[in-house]
Parts: C-alpha cells; structure tokens; sequence
C-alpha cells in the first residue's frame, strides 16, 4: 500500500503530533456526534492503554469542541489531535468515520477500515499485539455489536469539501484571492470594488466558484476568448467566478460560456455594442433541450422577472463582459440612455407552442442541439398590441406596422437586424386558415411598411432622414418609387414566446448589422 | 474573515508617458478617419488648412475599416511608422 499523507497536528495540551514517525501508529479519525465513533471511542481508548508505550494510538477529531466532549464522555487519555480544519480528512480521502489505519512502520498502512466491523478490530488488534509482542488490549469484545455502520465523515459535508477542493494543493483556482476583514461588509465591499452593475452581488466565495466550475467539464484554465476593450482573458474560471456574481446555479454555466464566446467573436463584435453612443446591448434566445433541463422560462413573463435561469445567465454574460473585458460605463461604454437590457437579456424560445422551425434550426442546428443566439439590440422589448385582428394577413399586416416604428417610423430601408417575438394568441390567428410561413410574414411586413421614398425626405415635421439637397437630385418618379422598412426581409429574426392569454407580441430594435457592426451569432451549448 | 476571489482579469495596465509636445508641428501628419459619418468632411478641412498654412509638412490620409470595432493593429503600426503626428476624428 502507498504511504499515507503526511500531517502535523496538534493535541489537547498544544503539543505537535507529526506524521510519518519512526513509531508504529494507530490512527483513528473520528467525528463526536457520530455515534459509532461513539462506540469506538473506549476501543481506542483500551488500544492506547496496552500499546501506548510503544506505539503511536492517536484518535484525530473532526471539530475541535467535539475533541473535549469525547474526552469527558469516555474519559479518554490517548492523545486527541485537532483536524478542525478537514485538512487531513481530506487528503486521507475516507468517506467514513471512525476511519483506522493501522502502520507498523510509522507511513505505510498495513490495514485500514471505516466504521465497524468488529471482527476488522480485533483483527486490528491481533496484528498490532503481533507486531509489539505485547497485549492483546483489554477489550469487552462480547459487549460491542458486531456491526454498526459509520457516520459521513465531516470533510464530505457539500460546503466544506468545495472549500477544501479549492484549497488544496491541485486546486483548479487560481484567481486572486481577496480577503475582506470580518469588520467590512462584503456585499458592500463588492460594490466598493466597482464588481457590480448597480445591484447587489453574491461573493464569489472559492467553494462557491468551485461548486460553479461542476456546472461544466471544460477546464478552469481555458480561455475562451480575449475580452474586449481590455483584452482580457476570459477563462472558464473568471467567467464562473462572474457567475456566481450574477446568482447562477452550476448548470446554468454552460450556457454562459457559449453566450460568451458568441459575443466575443469579430461577427458579433462585442467591443462596438458596448462602446456606442445608441446604447447596444446582447439579447440572448436559448433553444434547445437545456430550457427545460434548467428551467428557463419561455412562456408568462418570458422576458421579465422571476425566473432564475433567465434572470442570471444574462446577467453573467454581462458582469463577465464588465469584469473581464472591463467595459464599464463611463469607461469604453459610452450609451447616452443605456437600457435596462445592460442589466440582463435572456430567454428561452416557446418552442412547443411554435408552428415554425425553432430558431437554432433556423440557423443550421439540429433540434436536439441546445443552442444560445446572441443579438445586438440597442431598444426592446416594445410592445405591438392588437387585440382586433381576426385573419393571418390581419395580424402579420400589425406585425409590421409594430416594427415600422424602429428607431423613427419615418426611417426606411434599415439594413438593421430586429428580433420579433410573436406571442402564442398572435400565432394563433395567424395560423388560422394553416401554416403562415416565416418567410411570408415578413414578405408581408416589408409590403405594409413600403412607403414612397418621399416620406423619408427631411421636413419641417422631423429633420431626419434623406437630406432635401439629396432629395433634390431625385426625380419625381424616383421619390414616388415605395421602399419598405428593411433593406433585406433576413433583417426579420422571428421566435415564439409568451403565454397562452394575451395579444400583445413584442420586438427588439438592432444597432449596426452586418460586418461593419454586429451580426448575430449563434452557439452550441455543451452538453454536461 | 471572507474570502472572494478576483473577478476582473487582474490585468495591471502599463502606464506610458505622454509625448512630449515641441510647440512645433513638423515631418508628417496623419488624419485618421474612424468612419463615422461626415468624418471625412472634417478631415479634407484640415488637410486643407495644412496644406495653406504649412505647406512645409507632408499629409497622409488613413481610415479605419469600420468605427464599430478596435483600429487593426497594422494600421496602427503603419500610423505609428510613418506620422509624427496624428489627428483622429472622432464621433459625428
């Protein structure tokens, strides 16, 4: 057997206890409120009583008030060491207490059980009485049960194992540690660091950030992309770090990181959203199996409050790109009005209560792909209500009229995307008389916006638009000539979500599409 | 005690120095168009003025692809190279 890690602990009298020895050893690890160990206690007790002068019989504690109890419990003279801190529980790396190694040699076990057995400790017993040619221990063998099962030992408990993951020497953190005085308030303090986006943070505490990292099988050292304005390295810990910030459970992990790398490729040019004036920010659609796995939400309130997993995962995209990339506003983000999507945007497709393909199959995937789509939306969600419409073309012709109202009604021919999601109630009539298709909708929505080129000239109503001196090279059949509110009918991305009651549909206005801005994106989830 | 870990990237930017200004203009200058709107408008202004009041100096003309994204860094090695002098438009 392989030598067991070595430890220095201390006993009840302060008095180092330092393993390997050149002595034999016994040594118990044991936790007071476990009452097997309970029953072990006197055992030991009687071990250290017949070999205790030529051996090492040591009981280590798992609390270190429990190290007292014991002692006046069993009225115990065998040294009693302090592991109040799990450490060495932890690298022993049993699952039970009492757990006994017995070392005849002071580093190498030659037997070692848990719980008890107590034909394992009068083994135990007749080896170490062979070994020192003396005893065997006064034990009342008949008065102890034959069997008693032990206890969980201590270092397992969830809180206290991430801790000790994390602090161990093979530990995957490597962030900088941060201490904060018992005397500051660490939520306090969080936001005195400039960590927050204006509202309260969980602290990435390292049990915590290692419980998050569980959410993936992704190593913690890789970098998924260099974050702009900074540069810095996003890697899978900083982003779980950010998570954890952002109030995420470890499954919602993976669904960060692709919303990330999303963001972070030159396409959707995550630098420019957050730099402009206009106030840009990433609006995420999640398909796919994992809504459900996770419990997204794309039904009532699909993109409001009170669900976690949209509430957090948009909100870790957008800490990750504050912390990591360092776009802060004031700093490199520079929006004039900003929009409360800077705080969180994201939520699942209603993929059952859609006629259409769901959007990742849309963009190439397959259905059982869980996939995130990354837009850049400067406004949104902004209501389109019709509760009258009774016929398909009724309601896609509303649709329309909706989305005319893009950054200025008068505005036509945008080459800029915009995200429609159209309510259940809204699907319904417009599959009244069968499958409206996608690309017939916004056909029908570039026909109802078209309006003659001369509306979008600058007059004394609005200023904006096509200047009069442009206008005025145009000849009177060019400005009659009727231009519709898209430049292409793919500007249109189109999904379902919303509850069943309600005629109220929704969309979001894009920023600058294309390669001279942001195109969206879209990214496969990895499966866990 | 509570112990949190860094969410930032720790990155510990490097502080350079600013040039120190001569009070002179000389050698090359660069106009350097972001491509925002009506950028170019200003910047054949000033290359004109230049050219009438310190017809001494060579002007050269760069852009960015896009003022959307971070200038490439060959451009800004080129600009570095070439100008000693740089004046960029920013904003519309």
């Amino acid at each position: 057997m392989a030598d067991l890690p070595e430890f220095e602990l201390t006993d009840l009298d302060g008095a180092p206890r330092a393993f390997p020895t050149s002595n034999p050893s016994l040594i118990c690890f044991v936790k007071e409120d476990c009452e097997t160990c309970n029953t072990a206690a006197p055992v030991i007790e009687a071990f250290a009583n017949a070999y205790g002068e030529n051996a090492n019989v040591w009981m280590v504690s798992q609390t270190s008030e429990g190290s007292l109890v014991l002692k006046d419990r069993h009225g115990l003279t065998l040294p009693i060491l302090d592991d109040s801190d799990l450490k060495t529980s932890f690298a022993y790396g049993f699952d039970i207490v009492p757990a006994l190694y017995w070392c005849p040699d002071g580093k190498t076990p030659e037997m070692q059980f848990e719980g008890f057995v107590k034909s394992e400790w009068q083994d135990v017993d007749g080896k170490i009485s062979a070994a020192l040619k003396s005893g065997p221990a006064t034990v009342d063998w008949d008065a102890l049960p034959d069997w008693r099962p032990g206890c969980g030992s201590k270092h397992l408990d969830p809180e206290i194992h991430d801790r000790l993951l994390a602090e161990a020497e093979d530990s995957p953190i490597r962030a900088r540690k941060i201490d904060i005085a018992s005397a500051d308030d660490v939520a306090e303090f969080m936001f005195d660091q400039g960590f927050s986006d204006g509202l309260p943070l969980v602290p990435p505490t390292p049990e915590r950030v290692m419980r998050m990292l569980g959410g993936t099988s992704r190593s913690p050292q890789e970098v998924i992309a260099e974050m702009p304005p900074n540069m810095g390295e996003a890697t899978i810990e900083k982003i779980a770090i950010n998570a954890v910030m952002a109030g995420c459970k470890p499954e919602y992990l993976p669904v960060v990181i692709a919303a990330l790398e999303a963001v972070c490729t030159d396409e959707f040019n995550i630098h420019g959203v957050m730099a402009t004036t206009m106030g840009a920010s990433p609006v995420l659609v999640v398909n796919g199996p994992i809504r459900d796995r996770i419990g997204m939400n794309s039904g009532l309130m699909a993109l409001g409050t009170g669900n976690r997993a949209n509430a957090t995962i948009g909100r870790a995209v957008r800490l990750a790109i504050r912390n990591i990339g360092g776009s802060k506003p004031g700093g490199t983000d520079r929006s004039t009005l900003g929009s409360p999507m800077k705080f969180t945007m994201c939520f699942a497709e209603r993929e059952d209560r859609s006629p259409w393909a769901p959007l990742h199959v849309e963009r190439g995937f397959k259905a059982e792909d869980s996939v995130v789509t990354v837009f850049a939306m400067t406004s949104g969600p902004v209501h389109i209500v019709d509760q009258e419409s009774r016929a398909p073309d009724e309601m896609a012709g509303t649709l329309g009229l909706g989305l005319e109202s893009m950054f200025l009604p008068k505005y036509h021919m945008m080459p800029v995307d915009s995200l429609l999601v159209v309510c259940p109630e809204h699907i319904d009539t417009l599959m009244r008389d069968g499958l409206y298709e996608k690309d017939r909708l916004r056909a029908r929505i570039q026909d109802v916006t078209k309006r003659p080129l001369r509306d979008m000239v600058a007059d004394e109503v609005s200023g904006a638009g096509m200047t009069r001196a442009a206008a005025a090279n145009l000849s009177d059949e060019q400005l009659a000539n009727l231009v519709p509110k898209f430049a292409k009918p793919e500007h249109i991305h189109i999904v379902v979500a919303g509850s069943d009651a309600g005629k109220f549909s929704s969309a979001y206005h894009g920023w600058v599409t294309g390669a001279m801005g942001s195109q969206s994106v879209s990214r496969k989830i990895e499966e866990v | 005690m509570t112990v949190i870990l860094d969410p930032t990237n720790e990155s510990v930017p490097v502080s350079r120095q600013i040039t120190p200004r001569s009070g002179q203009v000389s050698g090359v200058v660069g106009l350097m168009d972001i491509r925002k709107p009506r950028g170019d408008i200003l910047l054949d202004e000033l290359e004109r003025l230049l050219a009438d009041r310190m017809p001494e100096i060579e002007v050269r003309r760069y852009a960015k692809p896009t003022f959307t994204k971070p200038c490439p860094d060959d451009l800004r090695a080129q600009m570095k190279a070439e100008c000693d002098f740089v004046v960029e438009g920013l904003a519309d």
